[in-house]
């Protein structure tokens, strides 16, 4: 009797609750992987509070979408001497509360942007060792000790905040929105931490104008939860599409899919230093001589890998094959450098050639949650290699524990591995960046080699980027920089696999310009 | 009684103590936050930086000491990733959690009771045996491809649900909860109702079992003959006397409920403290790890603890008193 009351006031209920959602017109919703650990610009030094920054805050350089910096904040840049930059800034643009932008605010956020409290990875990176002084309201002298020709690349990847709200504003000033005033093309109105971030149109925004009245931003960290959202029209738009999506979603006639080639590469890194390296092992277990050392090994390794075969089946079709560090158009980039061709018979051939024509033994090693189908590569990788006779075993774990290991898991806190993989994003776009932390021989006092978890040493490599990182004029540094990464890449340094592409998909009428920064930049959206 | 529970406050106390103890310790071991933390583009100066800047070069013992001297002052410690107190990234995300698992112990009961009790009064009737049949299904099915089942069905295909998130919330009488809006109750209702199949399944059997058994005793017998209503035979002496082994269960798969339900957390993007447990524990961010898991336990044995009392209200027989005494 009463079971049957309760069935009849669920059903009332059901019904009552059972109601659309009509969004405005103007409101964009937006779900995205990844949130913010902070609404602070210079909190965390990591690609989703960057690029949620760039909603709120300017830099004085902005890079497009292909990474090419145009001007943000600041009209024009010149290095008047050799060790000194003169920054121009923009005219008549004003904080969100309507206070005038002026150098004052540059050289505030020079100061505060590299002494966060607490902050896991600061912008000290980009910062240090650059002095600036104001000259005048729109133009400052930035200064360094040797001539550093990445000043821009280095000014276009922080935000500059005000100076009247940031004086003595701390990080949680800054998440309540009390701080959070910038330049940008949205306000900041909320941010409920794992819920949403509400923004809403700057209309005095400098730039192009912002289009639309207001943004909801959702974080969706599982990747079917994001394509249910977007397929149910919860959301008009996410970024990270997985791979097994993509080719349903591009036939659905309601949405489109954008992609670009992402600055990131993936690739293999191998142990240069060790004699005896603990993961390679003779055939039957025994000890060996580091056979990864023998230039031949090495070329022979790569021929072995079908990288077409991995982009078709692993990758399904979303990279594209890498011969180096960054893919054409970036800066620093050989035209003479291919990918390297699969040919497995000329791979034992080498082998044979270096003595060993019975292969060896090889565990690779790589993360199980950071890039895009890790595990599933390290396994193919792992099947060629064995086809050509490297008996290779997988092991992958989370990339907590991952990392940690592959830079300093051995002993007197060295790398741990001896065949890993990993993958490299160039944050500012040009090669100085993988060749300086992957390639460049390991030294903690100048800052080189951070990632150099094989210990790749070559003095030749050395001294071209040590120039290149010291040579103002364009043209001449493109040059020491291909040349650079055309020794590391022929001697086979690290074994570049394919670049990563980023994916966004949106309602029809909705589109991107897709980003090579892996970044969802709101501005970028527009209505079509 | 008031012993009792003063003696089960201090062994709570041991217990949130010697966990904190076996968390601290334990993720440290996993790995280092430093790598999970620092932009790969840092140099290794900005590394020893961030690792001096996290307390994380000094011994593990040490780090615990302090971390021991900062809970006498009610600081938890901030999280890694966040720069929050932990204990305030908690509580912010605790109200999500709470109502959902307080929407799915309503369902739990609303639904499981009366289906169990139908079972067990009328087994042999067609309906009783579909309702066993899904209770199989509620068990054996994983939440998180029901979940995901749901949303295709409920929000992509018919949309009548929207598939992710957490409605608007409005304060009603000094909580502020999404289940007071409609939209927070569109909302509510799949991750609440993925949540609670298990545990529908669960109290269906447990009730249907129970039913069975008390059916036959001769106090049923006796309250017939004494002719008392079918009514108050079963809702109120029958339901009295199954009802031990149902609060037990609900009990501790509350605790479950508020501190584990990640799974559930994530699929619906439900920003509560299953995900932040699960994406700090991926993270390393140990603060919260830590905090986490000791109010945890804390709210559990706070639960064992009402589940205790209540026992003696629902059966006058059982005097409070701890095992051994």
């Amino acid at each position: 009797m009463f079971v049957k009351h309760a069935f009849v006031a669920a059903g009332l209920l059901a019904a009552a609750i059972a109601l659309p959602q009509v969004a405005g017109a103007q409101t964009l919703t937006v779900g995205l992987k990844a949130e913010p650990s902070s609404i602070d610009p210079h909190y965390h030094n990591l690609t989703p509070n960057n690029a949620f920054a760039r909603d709120v805050f300017d830099r004085l350089i902005m890079p497009d979408h292909k990474q090419q910096l145009k001007p943000g904040l600041a009209i024009s840049w010149e290095a008047i001497d050799d060790l000194t930059w003169e920054i121009k800034l923009r005219q008549g643009v004003k904080f969100h509360d309507g206070s005038p932008f002026t150098a004052d605010d540059v050289v505030f956020t020079f100061a505060r942007a590299q002494n966060v409290p607490n902050s896991p990875s600061s912008f000290g990176t980009y910062l240090k060792g650059k002095t600036i002084k104001k000259i005048d309201d729109h133009t400052v002298h930035i200064s360094t000790e040797r001539p550093y020709p990445l000043m821009p690349n280095d000014l276009s990847t922080f935000s500059i905040i005000s100076k009247k709200y940031g004086e003595g504003a701390t990080t949680e000033d800054y998440n309540s929105g009390k701080a959070a005033i910038g330049t940008g093309a949205y306000k900041f109105v909320e941010w409920v931490p794992g819920d949403r971030i509400v923004l809403e149109r700057n209309d005095d925004y400098w730039g192009e104008k912002p289009k639309y009245q207001s943004v909801l931003i959702k974080p969706i960290k599982s990747g079917p939860s994001r394509v249910a959202a977007l397929l149910a029209g919860d959301v008009d738009f996410i970024d990270n599409v997985p791979t097994v999506d993509i080719g349903h979603l591009r036939k659905e006639s309601e949405l489109t899919v954008m992609d670009s080639i992402s600055n990131r590469v993936i690739y293999l890194h191998l142990d240069h230093a060790r004699d005896n390296s603990p993961f390679v092992r003779a055939n039957g277990g025994g000890e060996i001589k580091n056979p990864l050392k023998d230039l031949r090994v090495r070329t022979a390794i790569s021929m072995a890998i079908n990288r077409d075969a991995i982009i078709e089946h692993v990758m399904e079709g979303i990279a594209i094959k890498a011969g180096q560090l960054l893919p054409e158009g970036f800066f620093g980039v050989s035209p003479n450098l291919q990918p390297v061709a699969y040919d497995p018979e000329g791979a034992k051939k080498l082998l044979a050639e270096a003595g060993y024509p019975d292969g060896f033994e090889l565990t690779i090693h790589g993360p199980n949650d950071r890039y895009i189908n890790d595990t599933k590569i390290c396994e193919a990788v792992a099947q060629m290699l064995t086809r050509v006779g490297i008996k290779t075993q997988v092991e992958t774990m989370p990339k907590a524990i991952y990392f940690k290991r592959a830079s300093r898991g051995g002993p007197d806190k060295t790398p741990e591995f001896s065949f890993i993989l990993v993958g490299w994003g160039a944050g500012t776009g040009e090669a100085s960046s993988p060749l300086k932390s992957l390639l460049h021989t390991y030294d903690a006092s100048k800052g080189f080699g951070a990632s150099n978890r094989g210990r790749y040493s070559n003095p030749e490599v050395d001294a071209l980027v040590e120039e290149a990182l010291a040579t103002v004029d364009e043209a001449a540094r493109q040059d020491l920089l291909a040349k650079a990464t055309e020794i590391a890449i022929t001697d086979v340094g690290i074994i570049p696999l394919h670049y990563q592409i980023s994916t966004w998909a949106a309602r029809k009428g909705i589109n991107f310009k897709a980003r090579t920064d892996e970044s969802t930049v709101i501005s970028g959206i527009y209505p079509e | 009684m008031t012993v009792f529970i003063i003696r089960r406050l201090l062994q709570a106390a041991l217990v949130v103590l010697l966990m904190s103890l076996i968390v601290f310790f334990g993720v440290n071991v996993i790995g280092d936050p430093v790598d999970m933390l620092i932009n790969p583009e840092a140099d290794q100066a900005e590394i020893e930086r961030a690792i001096r800047a996290l307390g994380l070069d000094r011994p593990i013992g040490e780090q615990y000491l302090f971390f021991l001297k900062g809970i006498a002052s009610g600081d938890f410690g901030r999280s890694f990733i966040f720069g929050q107190p932990a204990l305030k990234l908690i509580l912010q995300h605790m109200p999500a959690t709470m109502e959902l698992a307080l929407a799915a112990l309503f369902m739990a009961i609303l639904i499981g009771i009366p289906l169990g009790l139908f079972a067990g009064l009328y087994p042999d009737n067609p309906v009783s045996r579909g309702i066993m049949a899904v209770s199989i299904l509620g068990f054996s099915l994983p939440t998180f491809w029901v979940g995901l089942m749901m949303i295709m069905v409920f929000a992509v295909y018919l949309g009548w649900l929207p598939s992710t998130g957490r409605g608007d919330t409005l304060v009603f009488l000094g909580i502020e909860s999404s289940a007071f809006t409609r939209d927070g109750l569109s909302h509510l209702a799949m991750p609440a109702l993925n949540l609670a199949l298990l545990k529908i399944s669960l109290v269906i059997r447990l009730t249907r079992a129970g039913a069975r058994e008390a059916l036959h005793q001769d106090y049923i017998k006796f309250a017939r003959a004494k002719g008392l209503s079918t009514r108050r035979v079963i809702g109120v002496h029958l339901l009295k006397n199954i009802m031990i082994p149902v609060v037990t269960v609900l009990g501790l798969e509350f605790g479950n409920l508020l501190a584990f339900s990640v799974v559930t957390e994530s699929i619906f993007a439900w920003p509560g403290m299953g995900k932040l447990l699960i994406d700090s524990l991926l993270l390393l961010d140990r603060p919260v790890v830590v905090a986490y898991l000791m109010i945890i336990v804390a709210v559990f044995v706070f639960i064992n603890l009402v589940v205790d009392i209540l026992y003696s209200i629902l059966d006058p027989r059982v005097r409070l008193r701890d095992q051994g005494t």
